[in-house]
């Protein structure tokens, strides 16, 4: 109905001539320098942070270092007892979290017929992910520790992280098993395989580095884990007399030895544990990295 | 020789018994973490609500005096309350701008080949335990706070100087480790802008920055407010990486006081106490509690809100 045009009241051409001739607007030019300002600041403060720890913590590095164990009357500062902890709370953690969380993953994907109780389970398993490890440290110290009456172990600990990281390892399996094609499903359920069977042969197995490349974020997590494992695991630093009795032995994990250290303000043997611990972040980031590269390769 | 071994819709007793066993094992993984969030907010109103009966409610929420070990000891941590607030909305502060603005630089400005290169940087970042970002607080950060303490207070005679272990020093690490929450996050967000929505702003003679402050950041508004809640439930509930950089008193928080946030108070006193001391530390633990309860509920109805502009 409207038919008019709107003439622009001056056509065109202005004293600045071509419209190839940008405009620079000061504001624009204050936002590009805020944003390369920011920018450069995140860039930097990480570089700063890997760079001083190094400079700081490699002089302190040494084979003693790494193969002793804290001892006033031998004058040792080690942390192979730390290193042996770690290890025990990364095994027992991934071992009880990995079948929960994957199972959870797959009821979540394949079995749950949607709705409410899908969203449910959704959203505890975001807030689970959203609770901070203190909390997860106060509520094992009660349940784990005095409910059910494990003391400070690393059994304790291992628990606490368990309940930590298994939002964590439900997701990234979740997100794996979204990427397995639909025919595949249906190709093998087609020729008469059951579910369960269709799960444990085609889907586990196209899914398996998703899967990998979450255990090894949750091995990332619980290496730098400290507020959950000060009250749940304590501090114990000595190596382990029995393989299986040491579980129910308190035993603190290098986060916890360095925490310690910096109480202690013995800063050298902090610095030291510190490049242990970036050695294995950065390890565990550029395997994680690896994995779902090739991933996401054999998927295309 | 029973016709039912031949039929493909039977005789596989044994195995239906595996499938039935199978879909029962993986429904209860899946609630499992129900039953863990369930049980994690039984016990911590178990073990939390004691002190505040014995106490009192408004003496532990609104009492200002801190002194668990005296001979009449008071239990108020209105202070301590305050500065978790204070703290992580300061920490917002400073970390969201230069965080969404990185994510800005990764999305939008960056050539592909250095988005490359800094994007693992900030997923490194991120893995950093927190202790480390401590152990740099304590020697990098506070004797910078103390020298610029001694200058300012320098004639002072009522300040009690901390040594640089203050609430700017928490602050400062605070926002450093929401850092990377808030840049993956956000650059998620603005990456999934419609392209569409770009070239038109451009084609209508908007420049790229007008553009990206005037088009882009607000068609991502939803998601770069979810880094913004991510990063408040980050920085609210981190204990250890400021438990020794904020200093060891419990004070008012204005910024050159040695200040105790809710969960340093956790972690630098449970270890020493007992009894009442013991059960008020499980109340704060209950606060905090609370605080991510609304953090995350307020994120879900976010989400949903998100969820339902895009259908």
């Amino acid at each position: 109905m409207i038919n008019q045009v709107v003439l622009p009241a001056q056509h065109g051409t202005s004293a600045s001539g071509s419209i190839y001739n940008k405009k620079s607007r000061i504001s624009d030019t204050i936002l590009l320098v805020l944003i390369y300002l920011c920018a450069s600041i995140s860039i930097l403060v990480l570089i700063g942070i890997m760079g001083y720890v190094f400079v700081r913590g490699i002089p302190a590095i040494s084979l003693s270092f790494l193969t002793t164990v804290p001892s006033t009357i031998k004058g040792t500062f080690g942390i192979v007892g730390n290193i042996v902890n770690t290890l025990y709370i990364v095994v027992i953690t991934l071992l009880i979290a990995t079948p929960l969380g994957v199972g959870a993953a797959i009821y979540l994907n394949e079995y749950a017929k949607g709705g409410k109780i899908v969203r449910i389970i959704e959203f505890t398993t975001e807030t689970l992910a959203g609770i901070p490890s203190i909390i997860f440290g106060l509520f094992g110290y009660v349940f784990f520790g005095i409910t059910l009456g494990l003391g400070y172990s690393i059994l304790t600990g291992a628990l606490t992280l368990a309940i930590m990281v298994l939002p964590l390892i439900t997701r990234t399996t979740q997100e794996a098993l979204k990427t397995v094609p639909a025919s595949y499903r249906s190709g093998a359920l087609g020729i008469g395989a059951t579910k369960w069977y269709m799960i444990r042969t085609i889907l586990l197995p196209s899914a398996m580095p998703g899967i990998l490349t979450g255990i090894i974020l949750a091995i990332g997590r619980i290496v730098g884990e400290s507020a959950a494992l000060l009250f749940t695991a304590g501090s114990g630093y000595l190596l382990p007399k029995d393989f299986f009795g040491k579980i129910f032995e308190s035993g603190g994990t290098l986060t916890i030895q360095l925490y310690l250290c910096m109480q202690k303000a013995k800063y050298s043997e902090a610095f030291g544990i510190a490049v242990v611990l970036l050695v294995i972040v950065l390890a565990i980031n550029g395997l994680a990295k690896f994995l779902s590269h090739k991933f996401n390769t054999e998927v295309k | 020789m029973q016709p039912k071994t031949y039929s493909i819709f039977g005789g596989h007793g044994s195995k239906s018994g595996i499938e039935r066993a199978a879909e029962i094992i993986f429904t209860i993984c899946g609630f499992f973490a129900v039953l863990a969030v369930a049980s994690i907010s039984l016990y911590m109103l178990i073990s939390g609500t004691p002190a505040l009966f014995k106490v009192g409610i408004l003496d532990i929420l609104f009492g200002t005096t801190w002194m668990p070990d005296a001979a009449t000891p008071g239990f108020g941590i209105l202070y301590v309350i305050l500065t978790s607030i204070v703290g992580t909305a300061l920490a917002i502060l400073i970390g969201v701008p230069i965080g969404v603005m990185t994510a800005v630089f990764l999305a939008e400005v960056a050539p592909p080949g250095l988005t490359r290169l800094v994007r693992p940087a900030v997923e490194l970042l991120a893995g950093i335990p927190s202790v480390i970002y401590g152990l740099l607080g304590i020697l990098v950060l506070n004797p910078l706070m103390y020298k610029l303490e001694l200058k300012i207070f320098a004639g002072s005679t009522t300040h009690q100087f901390t040594g640089g272990a203050n609430l700017i020093s928490a602050v400062l690490v605070l926002a450093l480790m929401i850092l990377p929450t808030v840049i993956n996050i956000s650059e998620t967000a603005l990456r999934s802008v419609p392209q569409h929505l770009r070239s038109a702003s451009l084609a209508l003679g908007g420049t790229q920055i007008q553009t990206i402050f005037h088009v882009v950041i607000p068609a991502a508004k939803s998601g770069i407010i979810t880094a913004v809640v991510l990063g408040t439930g980050r920085a609210i509930g981190e204990a250890m990486a400021i438990s020794l950089v904020s200093g060891s008193s419990v004070n008012i928080p204005l910024p050159f006081n040695s200040v105790r946030f809710l969960t340093t108070a956790i972690v630098s006193e449970m270890s020493y106490s007992s009894g009442l001391h013991k059960q008020v530390l499980f109340t704060i633990g209950l606060v905090l509690f609370a605080f991510i309860m609304i953090i995350n509920v307020s994120l879900n109805s976010l989400l949903k809100k998100g969820g339902a502009q895009h259908d």
